[in-house]
């Protein structure tokens, strides 16, 4: 039980940012827990403020989450971004910096993009207006869908877990 | 199965790939018989080698090597199979393990056995990129290992050249347009006998570069370090026996590919991980030849796909088309990083070798960019390409990593390893020197997902990351000297975790009868894609600097000088040296004349972000602006926080005024983002109303014309019509 705790307590600072680098470094080079996943959806599931089952964590703010019979992707403040297998950016809200003005609040126009070649587009929650993505691209370039789990097969055969 | 050791070197590499084929194993290898009867002695055969290959890049090193090599490294040695696929590798700059399996396998299947032949003693040559190099500039040394008559294995080294004779001087042109500009080939070439290279193709060889001298002791090097190898293997044999040997070669090679197959189940989640990559190659009114006149883009898709049974496919298709520059990357440079970047993240602690190679599958497309299967283009410079598109690869892992929770292993991409100093001159004695710098090889590593990137020490194609010595730079490139070494502020991508910093040098000519310098680097793009889960990318660079300045006349009347160029918006540079000075985004320049007194910087990569930087705890943005990683005024500006300065100039956070500055940029947040829908019908009329510029459609049209794929996935992506087409002016 100890062991669990103090494995409970490393992930917990893992997860924040503040584990010690001596820490870190343990991790990285020792052998991987095989029950970190569920170690870290437990921990993530206690930090955030809705019921709904967490499937899989995509991003520091977004999850997959179950609801009743529907896999979504849902946001730590709440907001529902769809079924998982459609893009979440398709729900979001984006601001595209394509001009020099805009661009320029960020980077000197030295060391920034020329905007005829590349824009930059930020991608936030609806919800809490967190910055979830960014994308460099050039204009007209199709947003990218970044990741889209085989869940069933990661539960089913790699967990060995039910996916309820 | 059949003892392989009776049939032709060609029939045993046909057999090896058949076998791999049909069972999904190396060499049908299905049990590690001798890890698991004696895992002690097999991990002790295992360490022995790994370590005659370490030790043997140590020493040769030291034996004899050029300033370039000795200062940074930029060597690797490897052991092969006879079939040619590696066991284990040295330290360095192992990318080009692999590219020395392809070349041996070329050699193969040539059937260069019975025709130059293959026998005890001889040493061949390669630095040919269309059948398993990145540039000529890398040269490979290779030698079979015969044991009681036979052959038992392969011994390869490979180096970096200083200068490799190419129509500019330097290790990486860039006003190239073809293969007959690219400088001295040596296309796997049989170059000596009875363990001496033939003094014929020294001559020719030394008399092929500009820097003969720096040849010929890199030469010296490879051949001291494969040597080194050969003996310890003999060594090995000796005291484990040589059908141990043999077993033991095949067992690591799949003891290999299983690691890489038990961690892609361990660390990631199946399913498909997406990103591309751009690279500008502005060459409009710079180029020297007409068909090179225009500006390119590049573009990197990348997909992997991670199948139900733990299959790894990474997949290229889209990437864009070659051209008339130095930065086309043949297939096999392109499955060199490929699995160097494998080495680096999934197997860093494993059997490092070709085995995790065979488990990756990858499509690189045919007449594209990353595998034109065009021996006649320019291969100088394929880094300028390659390193921007495997930067979305660690990104891709890292998706995965964050998904199964090992976020100790996350990396959001990596600086770009860009904007080698380069050329050559006449020193005022009548001296040539060259300019082919390689501090380049110390750029800012990508934002981990536990902790900011490391600073100006990450290089994507040598783990071993190294800017070298200024003196002994100095010591090379003897009419150019350094000013200044410094961070350089506002270059690491901005998120929670900051990326690794970027750095610049700044550099003096001095006591030069004439000098030509040139560079390249990305300056309209960010390289990279973007970073992780709101990371912002590294900044790009660009091209400073000052001819026909006061420089002398300020040193004799003891005036304090610029030393770097920290804030653009406040620079020095410009007016302070006096003189001409010359600034631009595109950082890739071709060869220009300078003399002594003119200034020369140069800008070296920071990391991309990961995270919403306005998470990034106020405590770390400070000590940012302390070590001058941010400017104060981006600090504010992008962090949102309001940093006060004590009378020592020592800074603190203001945290009601932060907590203002942060609701502000959210609130601004909200009013300057429109719905997705808006945003994708405003995108839309881009393409529809024809506002894109030339390089750009290009970029579009050659993946669509490459890729019927690909065009139909732009196409509905943006509903547009079946026929559509971008109209493009000739090229």
């Amino acid at each position: 039980m100890a062991n669990d705790d103090e494995n409970k307590k490393t992930v917990q600072a893992l997860i924040s940012g503040e584990l010690p680098w001596a820490e870190m470094k343990d991790l990285m080079s020792g052998t991987k827990d095989p029950e970190r996943f569920r170690v870290v959806r437990s921990i993530l599931q206690s930090m955030v403020p809705f019921p709904e089952k967490i499937l899989l964590p995509l991003t520091p703010h977004l999850f997959i989450v179950q609801k009743q019979s529907e896999r979504i992707v849902k946001c730590d403040c709440g907001y529902e971004f769809g079924d998982y297998r459609t893009n979440w950016k398709y729900f979001s809200r984006v601001r595209v910096r394509d001009s020099e003005e805009s661009l320029k609040s960020l980077y000197h126009p030295d060391q920034g993009v020329d905007p005829q070649w590349m824009e930059l587009r930020e991608f936030y929650c609806p919800g809490c207006f967190r910055l979830l993505e960014t994308e460099a691209v050039p204009p007209g370039y199709p947003v990218v869908f970044d990741f889209q789990p085989d869940l069933d097969s990661f539960y089913r055969i790699w967990l060995k877990e039910p996916l309820d | 199965m059949a003892d392989m050791t009776e049939m032709s070197l060609k029939d045993r590499l046909e057999e090896s790939v058949k076998r791999y084929q049909q069972t999904g194993h190396y060499q049908g290898i299905t049990r590690l018989e001798l890890k698991e009867t004696e895992p002690f002695r097999y991990e002790k055969v295992y360490s022995e080698l790994r370590g005659a290959l370490v030790s043997a890049r140590e020493t040769a090193l030291h034996i004899s090597a050029s300033p370039i090599v000795r200062n940074i490294g930029e060597l690797c040695f490897a052991f092969y199979t006879p079939e040619g696929d590696s066991v284990a590798v040295s330290t360095g700059i192992i990318t080009h393990v692999h590219t020395m399996s392809e070349a041996i396998k070329f050699m193969i299947r040539q059937g260069y056995e019975t025709n130059p032949g293959i026998k005890e003693g001889d040493i061949f040559c390669n630095n040919d990129p269309d059948l398993g190099n990145v540039h000529t500039t890398d040269v490979h040394t290779i030698i079979p290992i015969f044991w009681e008559g036979q052959l038992m294995g392969w011994a390869g080294g490979v180096a970096h050249q200083v200068d490799i004779g190419a129509s500019t001087p330097g290790h990486d042109p860039v006003a190239t347009a073809n293969r007959f500009e690219d400088g001295f080939y040596v296309t796997a070439e049989k170059i000596g006998e009875n363990h001496e290279v033939r003094k014929d193709f020294k001559i020719r060889a030394q008399r092929s570069v500009r820097t003969p001298l720096y040849w010929d002791l890199d030469e010296k090097c490879r051949i001291a370090g494969i040597y080194m190898v050969r003996d310890a293997v003999h060594r090995i044999i000796r005291e484990e026996g040589f059908s141990y040997f043999q077993q033991f070669m095949l067992e690591a090679v799949e003891e290999g590919r299983q690691i890489f197959m038990a961690r892609i189940q361990e660390r990631l989640v199946p399913g498909i991980y997406q990103t591309a990559s751009f690279m500008d190659a502005p060459y409009k009114g710079k180029a020297w030849h007409p068909e090179q006149n225009h500006d390119f883009m590049m573009h990197a898709p990348m997909t992997i796909t991670i199948d139900a049974e733990g299959h790894f496919k990474l997949d290229m298709d889209g990437a864009s088309g070659p051209g008339p520059f130095p930065f086309n990357a043949s297939e096999g440079s392109m499955q060199g990083a490929l699995w160097v970047q494998i080495t680096q993240t999934l197997v860093y602690d494993g059997k490092v070798n070709d085995g995790s190679y065979l488990a990756a599958q990858h499509y690189f497309p045919p007449g594209s960019w990353c595998n034109p299967g065009n021996a006649l283009l320019a291969y100088g410079t394929p880094w300028a390409y390659l390193i921007p598109a495997f930067t979305g690869m660690f990104r891709l892992l890292s998706r995965g990593y964050f998904a199964r929770g090992y976020r100790e292993e996350i990396v959001s991409g990596y600086g770009f390893t860009g904007d080698p100093t380069q050329g050559g001159g006449t020193l005022s004695n009548g001296a040539y020197f060259p300019v082919s710098n390689f501090e380049l090889c110390a750029v800012g590593l990508g934002a981990r997902g536990t902790m900011d990137g490391l600073d100006a020490a990450y290089a994507m194609w040598n783990p071993e990351a190294d800017m070298g010595d200024a003196e002994v730079w100095e010591t090379v490139e003897s009419g150019l000297l350094y000013l200044s070494r410094r961070f350089k502020p506002d270059t690491a991508g901005y998120g929670r975790f900051r990326g690794g910093s970027g750095w610049e040098s700044l550099r003096l000519v001095h006591g030069v009868k004439d000098l030509q310098l040139y560079s390249w680097r990305e300056g309209r793009v960010f390289h990279g894609g973007a970073g992780l889960f709101g990371g912002y990318p590294g900044a790009t660079g660009y091209r400073l600097f000052v001819k026909n300045t006061k420089f002398y006349e300020m040193v004799a009347q003891h005036q304090p000088y610029p030393l770097g160029d920290p804030d653009p918006a406040a620079r020095e540079l410009d007016t302070g040296l006096g003189g001409d000075c010359f600034v631009s985004r595109d950082a890739l320049i071709l060869p220009q004349p300078f003399q002594s007194g003119d200034v020369w910087l140069s800008l070296f990569s920071g990391g991309p972000g990961y995270g919403d930087p306005l998470e990034r705890p106020a405590e770390d943005v400070v000590r940012d602006a302390e070590g001058n990683f941010y400017l104060p005024k981006t600090v504010e500006r992008v962090f949102g926080v309001a940093l006060g300065v004590d009378d020592q100039g020592q800074f603190s956070v203001q945290p009601d005024e932060t907590d203002r500055l942060r609701r502000d940029i959210l609130a601004e947040r909200e009013k300057m983002s429109v719905p997705y829908q808006e945003f994708w019908e405003r995108e839309r009329q881009k393409i529809l109303q024809k506002q894109l510029i030339e390089p750009v459609k290009r970029m579009y049209q050659e993946s669509m014309t490459l890729s019927p794929q690909w065009s139909e996935k732009f196409k509905s992506f943006w509903s547009l019509p079946k026929t559509f087409a971008f109209e493009l002016d000739n090229l």
